[in-house]
């Protein structure tokens, strides 16, 4: 990154320096709510307000899924503050989701001055001693003249390698010292190697196997979207024919209206992909960590395969599965250089020599007999449909390149995720790994403040929304046009489907209403318009059209609270820790 | 199997905190774990023994590596190296038995260090296997504490 030289030379406040570092490496936006030890830092934050948009969340939590709903739809790097204690404290669940899904991002915290740290001061927590196991590094500042080589040093970190999210906590004294800079100091990570190198020697023993598989399947997943590699991963699957089976956060790695995408595999990935999966020699398994959540039980995982697994992170290779080629690298360098050494190869030479038309047969009528599907019912919106006719509708005015999709966690999540269908990367926001309920509209809130112009929509649910909905505040008074499709069911869905399935549906607090003579609670259409959205509600399937047009069409925030029934099931489902043949279809 | 781990790290606060937390979290057992610095002030090593088969090592010397602050990870189980404890034992004996206890420590090359009415204090160094066999021995006469430096180790040459 070019660091502008030409900054001034007179001595200034350590918040000074700390925002004009960020203003030096591009970031322009950020989400910050402030504090006593974070006085400085907002101060300072005033001063370039024409150069740096600073949202105020109204939770500490909006801000940091905030800064995580920019990075995931932009590919840049954002940032939130806070103050020092418990507003840093309220960052600990946006990191730990970032440090799953890998996301970077830059949590920067007040902290008490440095004299009294460690002496119990008013609002001190040792934040860093709180998050080290939860970000993929941390720096506490102890000096002023330290700060311009720690934003340079965690930013580099956060975004290279395997991305995360870094903790900086700045002591207010350090905010205040005022010194003169070093712009451009040099880094200082002796041991920091972000990006193995894979060879030709490698990548040739990976088309050796390839060449010899009959049932191959690309396993896709975050570090497709991540590295940056959609385009290359199209064309190698197109080259090759070889099926795409994709994660949660592999959603939108493909196109998913491809013939060769076979869409989510998983728990509740589509029928076809896990008996795919099930079945095929050969895995090509790329930027994924054999979750459980998709292999279910590891050691009937993909039992017929041998695993090519290619990681950017060394450490994911084996650990849950032993892979037969485990190749430590970025999942785009192997793709653009798969894709070159097939160039090269004579043309007219199909990289597999064997034949795939039985392996496609099968997989054809896997695809056409089990698609996901719901019933069919007249009497009440199920969210399936609700979710399905959004996309048709958003697909017929041309609107569906535009538009952002981010999720709360439970089953409205599933079913975003079965039945609207991601054909480029970074429309898809959902907390992935660590599957942290209140996601969705702050997500889309910070997706919104990077894309201004695009149809920005949270799918949520009742228990989720809830969670954050303090930050539709932020919405109406930050002009950030979010939609909400509420999928509002007065439970808590997905434990209660597996209260259904595994506790003979005796229900163990998963119930969210007021009661059975009361309506819908609480009443999101008066909470919305408290927080002065446009809303309505609706319960009848003949509205829906309507209702989703205004929604869509809304020129500012909208929250449509869509009431449906709370008996729906996630379908298909393989029980946690079970296999293919345990599959629940029905 | 037993492995020895020599791992050089950033000499900054908070390093052995974050791996001894990292081994905590991931439920890896360590068996000993020392840590001093080295000739270059910057750095500091690290040798930790640990015990597991060739996955679980695997995994911990990726996740060592992962660390920002870690520099280096080396196994030198498999390679020729110096291994050293040092002990510092203190022993119930009475004055008739100083005698006794004195031709063993110095069968074993230790020292006396203090000598009291009641007690004695030996430092030893050497070996796992030897230090272990010099504790067996002196259970006998009573031990009243002991503190013990953990391993540490060069590879040769």
């Amino acid at each position: 990154m070019a660091i502008n030289t030409t900054l001034s030379t007179e001595p200034m406040s350590g918040a000074d320096i700390l925002i004009q570092c960020l203003l030096n490496h591009g970031i322009d936006t950020v989400f910050a709510y402030p504090g006593g030890a974070s006085m400085p830092i907002h101060q300072a934050l005033t001063m370039v307000d024409d150069r740096m948009r600073t949202i105020l969340p109204r939770h500490e939590q909006g801000g940091g899924f905030a800064a995580q709903g920019y990075y995931r739809s932009t590919g840049k790097i954002s940032a939130c503050f806070s103050t020092s204690g418990p507003g840093a404290t309220n960052f600990v669940t946006c990191l730990a989701d970032a440090k799953m899904d890998s996301i970077p991002m830059l949590a920067i915290t007040g902290q008490v001055s440095t004299p009294v740290i460690g002496t119990d001061a008013f609002q001190e927590t040792p934040i860093v001693e709180v998050c080290r196991a939860i970000t993929k590094h941390h720096y506490l500042i102890t000096k002023t003249e330290d700060i311009s080589r720690v934003v340079k040093e965690a930013i580099f970190i956060a975004m290279t390698g395997r991305p995360g999210p870094v903790i900086i906590d700045v002591p207010k004294d350090v905010q205040q010292r005022r010194i003169v800079p070093d712009w451009d100091p040099p880094m200082n990570l002796p041991g920091y190697q972000p990006t193995p190198k894979i060879s030709r020697e490698v990548l040739e023993s990976v088309l050796d196997l390839l060449r010899e598989s009959s049932r191959p399947i690309i396993y896709a997943g975050g570090g497709i979207v991540s590295s940056g590699a959609f385009e290359q991963l199209k064309i190698f699957a197109e080259r090759t024919r070889i099926p795409v089976a994709m994660t949660l956060l592999g959603l939108g790695g493909f196109p998913a209206d491809h013939y060769l995408s076979l869409h989510m595999l998983g728990m509740h990935g589509s029928v076809y992909s896990n008996y795919a999966i099930n079945e095929a020699d050969l895995l090509i398994s790329l930027g994924v960590r054999f979750d459980d959540r998709v292999t279910g039980k590891l050691t009937e995982f993909a039992k017929h395969g041998k695993i090519v697994h290619i990681d950017i992170d060394p450490s994911e290779l084996n650990k849950n599965k032993p892979a037969l080629l485990p190749i430590a690298g970025d999942v785009l360098q192997a793709l653009t250089d798969l894709n070159r050494i097939l160039d090269q190869k004579p043309t007219g030479a199909h990289p597999i020599t064997q034949d795939l038309k039985s392996w496609w047969r099968q997989i054809d009528e896997w695809r056409t007999n089990e698609p996901f599907r719901f019933s069919d019912r007249k009497d009440a919106i199920l969210p399936q449909y609700i979710i399905k006719r959004m996309h048709e509708l958003l697909k017929e005015r041309n609107m569906l390149e535009d538009t952002i999709i981010a999720t709360g966690v439970g089953q409205h999540q599933m079913w975003a995720a079965q039945f609207f269908h991601f054909n480029k990367p970074r429309k898809w926001l959902t907390s992935g790994g660590l599957g942290t309920m209140g996601f969705g509209l702050p997500a889309a809130m910070g997706a919104q403040a990077a894309h201004p112009l695009a149809t920005v929509i949270d799918i949520d649910g009742d228990g989720s929304f809830l969670m954050n909905i303090q930050e539709m505040a932020t919405c109406h008074v930050e002009k950030l046009p979010v939609k909400v499709l509420l999928l509002n069911n007065q439970h808590l869905g997905m434990v209660v489907q597996w209260e259904d399935r595994f506790f003979k549906s005796n229900r163990g607090h998963t119930y969210l209403g007021a009661g059975p003579d009361e309506g819908p609670y609480p009443d999101f259409v008066t909470l919305a318009k408290g927080f002065k959205w446009n809303t309505q509600r609706i319960s009848e399937m003949g509205d829906v059209d309507a209702a989703l047009i205004q929604m869509i069409e809304s020129k500012g925030p909208y929250l449509l609270d869509v009431m449906v029934p709370h008996q729906e099931h996630v379908l298909p489902m393989i029980p946690s820790g079970q296999t293919v043949r345990e599959m629940i279809k029905v | 199997m037993r492995h020895v781990l020599s791992v050089l790290v950033q000499n900054q606060p908070g390093v052995l905190a974050h791996i001894s937390g990292m081994f905590a979290s991931r439920g890896f057992n360590i068996d000993s774990l020392a840590v001093g610095e080295t000739e270059v002030p910057e750095l500091s090593r690290m040798t930790i023994v640990i015990r597991g088969d060739d996955a679980v090592l695997e995994q911990v010397r990726k996740q060592l590596s992962k660390i920002l602050t870690v520099v280096k990870v080396q196994d030198i189980s498999s390679m020729n190296y110096v291994e050293r404890d040092l002990m510092l034992i203190k022993v119930r004996a009475s004055a008739s038995q100083r005698v006794e206890i004195g031709q063993l420590v110095a069968t074993f090359r230790g020292r006396l260090v203090d000598i009291s009415p009641e007690s004695i204090v030996v430092e030893l160094d050497g070996q796992e296997g030897k230090i272990e066999a010099f504790i067996e021995l002196m259970r006998n006469y009573g031990i009243i504490e002991l503190a013990r430096t953990g391993r540490i180790a060069l590879v040769r040459g």
